[in-house]
């Protein structure tokens, strides 16, 4: 089993119907993507991951330390951090200022440090602001620290909530569709800072990812969801050549034919 | 250079006009908004700090001694400052909108005028009351504490709460703590219920000084400790977490926020300054009785942060300064000056005003225009007067 993050038999059920049947699934290092057709249950699985839903049946552990009903909160303290498929900024705040939210987990301070203005607060203040710089570098956005977040384009959207993500220091990210609405070129560029990530920072990613040709040139290994099972799971030349897969994504007679 | 110029002369002269016509109201706002004008202009800071000190700290208190009414318009202002500031933090930053906000400003008040007056006798059975009056120093704090720990148990149920539904729990709050002070007159009595509280003990000031002095310096310098706490907390990561709650709750959660801590202590915060006001008000009024806390005074209340500007500092002060002297004395100038038209006999194309039936007296046009006013005020400019500014800032290396 996997010692960074394994989910083990998550079972969950809204009303009559089962969104997520004995799904298990892990990572240990590197880029693992979870994919599959529209409403195999890719998100909903992250949301159980990240504490949004609380699991019928299963277990979550990160790092060892159980995580089926800590608060999304604790969650993200504890060093798993997430994006959204529908991008979820903060929109009226500037882009330095969404990655100190960011930051939020990490800052050891009381109010009476804030009303006071403690020494200790204004080194700590400083210090995040410094490594919101450092962020805001990493994913090109440095020039526009001081925008308001809803003014940015739509991939500097995108590459602001990575930032605002990585800002909590997670030793695992969760990417809900990172390059949904980007150019290919767009998106090949942010697989590529998502690769130097893995390697410098040495944090372990999991992606939701619907464009095939990123994904596969990406992940390390690659798991299929369909109507909420999973259905394969393996290096990604091995799924893309299953024919379960195929036929998940083709239909039925469309495999046949292919595999003919 | 240019503006710097202007506002000291701008400030000079409408003070030296106020001295040389006491009672006129328009000098008088010429004179507040001189103020307002050092406090948004483009001035450097030593010179805005110095004017304001002079404008507030010794000419306001000097027109006082010619108009006495005018140091109450600026002791109130100063009051609805401090609640506006309060309530921006609730609504403005952590964007939960509160319509009983002016319960904590009673439980300030109502604490002070339990302890303050002969009223505790009845309560506790005893002849210590009232306190001796320095008591009043220290209960500004504990008037602050108990209006935080009321936000808090407000808070507790409403955490799940979100837009619509955190309004009218509020607001029900709000009718709740007025209709208790209603009628805890009986069994216990513990407010003395419609009748009220009076007389409550004033504090003791330094020699010489007379009460409205020293209220109208005791509310500045509770409204400058507010600003500071308020642009504190604003600049900070509590601040951040209030507004990334008002923007995306559950972002801000998947960020790492702690929402029920975030919001009780945005509640906790905003309760705090009203409870202090409230303490204030009850030692200045003398007397206090349910009907000073009305769902009208919370509504009033907001309109003062909506007006100024959402979640913006300077905004809520503005907006408590304009909607105070628009009722105090613009609207009251104006319905004055209709009613002695009227009783003048005055005609206006043709009609002789003092034919007008009792239904269209002046007096019930203030109102209606300080309705039209904040109507327009939304349709032409939403964000308020004085919106929230980004922070600009440098990122370091």
């Amino acid at each position: 089993m996997n010692g960074l993050f394994a989910a083990r038999g998550i079972t969950k059920r809204f009303g009559g119907l089962t969104a997520l049947q004995n799904v298990t699934f892990g990572v240990d290092a590197g880029i693992a993507s979870i994919i599959g057709p529209n409403g195999a249950g890719k998100t909903t699985l992250f949301n159980v991951f990240t504490g949004l839903y609380v699991p019928d049946e299963g277990e979550v552990a990160f790092k060892g330390q159980p995580l089926v009903g800590l608060r999304p909160d604790e969650i993200t303290a504890l060093g798993v951090c997430r994006t959204f498929q529908n991008i979820r900024l903060f929109a009226n705040m500037t882009a330095a200022e969404n990655v100190l939210v960011g930051m939020h987990a990490r800052v050891r301070l009381g109010v009476r440090d804030v009303l006071v203005r403690s020494s200790s607060f204004r080194d700590v203040e400083g210090g995040l602001w410094r490594r919101a710089g450092e962020l805001l570098d990493r994913v090109g956005l440095r020039a526009k620290a001081n925008e308001v977040a809803r003014n940015l384009p739509y991939g500097d959207q995108r590459r602001l909530e990575l930032a605002r993500a990585l800002a909590s220091d997670p030793a695992l990210l969760l990417l809900d569709e990172p390059t949904a609405g980007m150019t290919q070129g767009e998106a090949v560029t942010l697989m590529t800072l998502l690769r130097r990530l893995v390697g410098e920072l040495g944090i372990a990613i999991i992606l939701i990812e619907h464009n095939m040709r990123v994904v596969m040139e990406v992940s390390d290994r690659v798991a299929v969801l369909d109507h909420g099972e999973k259905i394969a799971e393996g290096p990604p030349r091995d799924v893309q050549a299953n024919p379960r897969v195929v036929e998940a994504y083709l239909g039925r007679r469309a495999a046949a034919r292919a595999g003919s | 250079m240019i503006h710097s110029a202007a506002a000291v002369a701008f400030v000079a002269l409408s003070s030296a006009g106020v001295a040389m016509f006491p009672r006129s109201i328009l000098i008088f706002l010429v004179f507040q908004s001189s103020v307002v004008f050092v406090y948004l202009a483009r001035i450097p800071t030593w010179l805005r700090l110095s004017l304001l000190a002079t404008a507030l700290g010794v000419l306001m208190p000097a027109i006082g001694t010619y108009n006495g009414y005018y140091l109450e318009v600026a002791t109130q202002v100063g009051i609805f400052v401090a609640l506006a500031l309060g309530l921006n933090i609730v609504v403005g930053l952590a964007g939960l909108l509160d319509l009983g906000y002016v319960a904590f400003f009673a439980v300030g008040a109502y604490s002070w005028a339990i302890f303050g007056s002969p009223h505790g006798n009845i309560l506790f059975g005893s002849t210590a009351f009232p306190l001796p009056a320095w008591w009043f120093y220290p209960f500004l704090v504990f008037g602050l504490a108990v209006a935080a720990a009321t936000g808090v148990v407000l808070g507790l149920p409403v955490l799940r709460l979100r837009g619509d539904y955190l309004a009218i729990v509020t607001l029900g709050f709000g009718e709740v703590i007025r209709v208790l002070a209603n009628n805890l007159d009986k069994p216990i009595n513990v407010t003395n219920g419609p009748k009220g509280i009076t007389p409550i003990a004033r504090p003791p000031l330094p020699a010489d000084m007379s009460y409205a002095i020293g209220f109208y310096f005791l509310v500045l310098l509770i409204v400058l400790v507010v600003i500071l706490v308020n642009r504190r907390l604003e600049d900070s990561h509590i601040g951040r977490a209030w507004e990334a709650m008002r923007e995306d709750q559950l972002a801000a959660q998947a960020m790492g926020i702690p929402l029920v801590r975030a919001k009780l202590l945005a509640f906790a915060c905003g309760a705090s300054f009203a409870g202090v006001m409230g303490v204030v008000f009850a030692a200045k009024q003398i007397f206090i009785n349910p009907e000073s806390f009305t769902f009208l005074e919370s509504i009033g209340v907001l309109a003062m942060v909506i007006l100024g500007g959402m979640g913006s500092i300077p905004g809520a002060i503005i907006g408590a300064t304009v909607v105070t002297v628009l009722n105090l004395q613009v609207l009251k100038g104006l319905s004055l000056w209709l009613n002695e038209l009227k009783n003048a006999g005055v005609t206006v194309l043709g009609y002789n005003l003092a034919n007008l039936p009792t239904q269209l007296e002046p007096a019930k046009y203030e109102r209606m225009i300080f309705g039209i006013i904040l109507v327009l005020m939304m349709i032409f400019r939403p964000q308020g007067i004085f919106p929230a500014r980004r922070r600009q800032r440098e990122l370091g290396k």
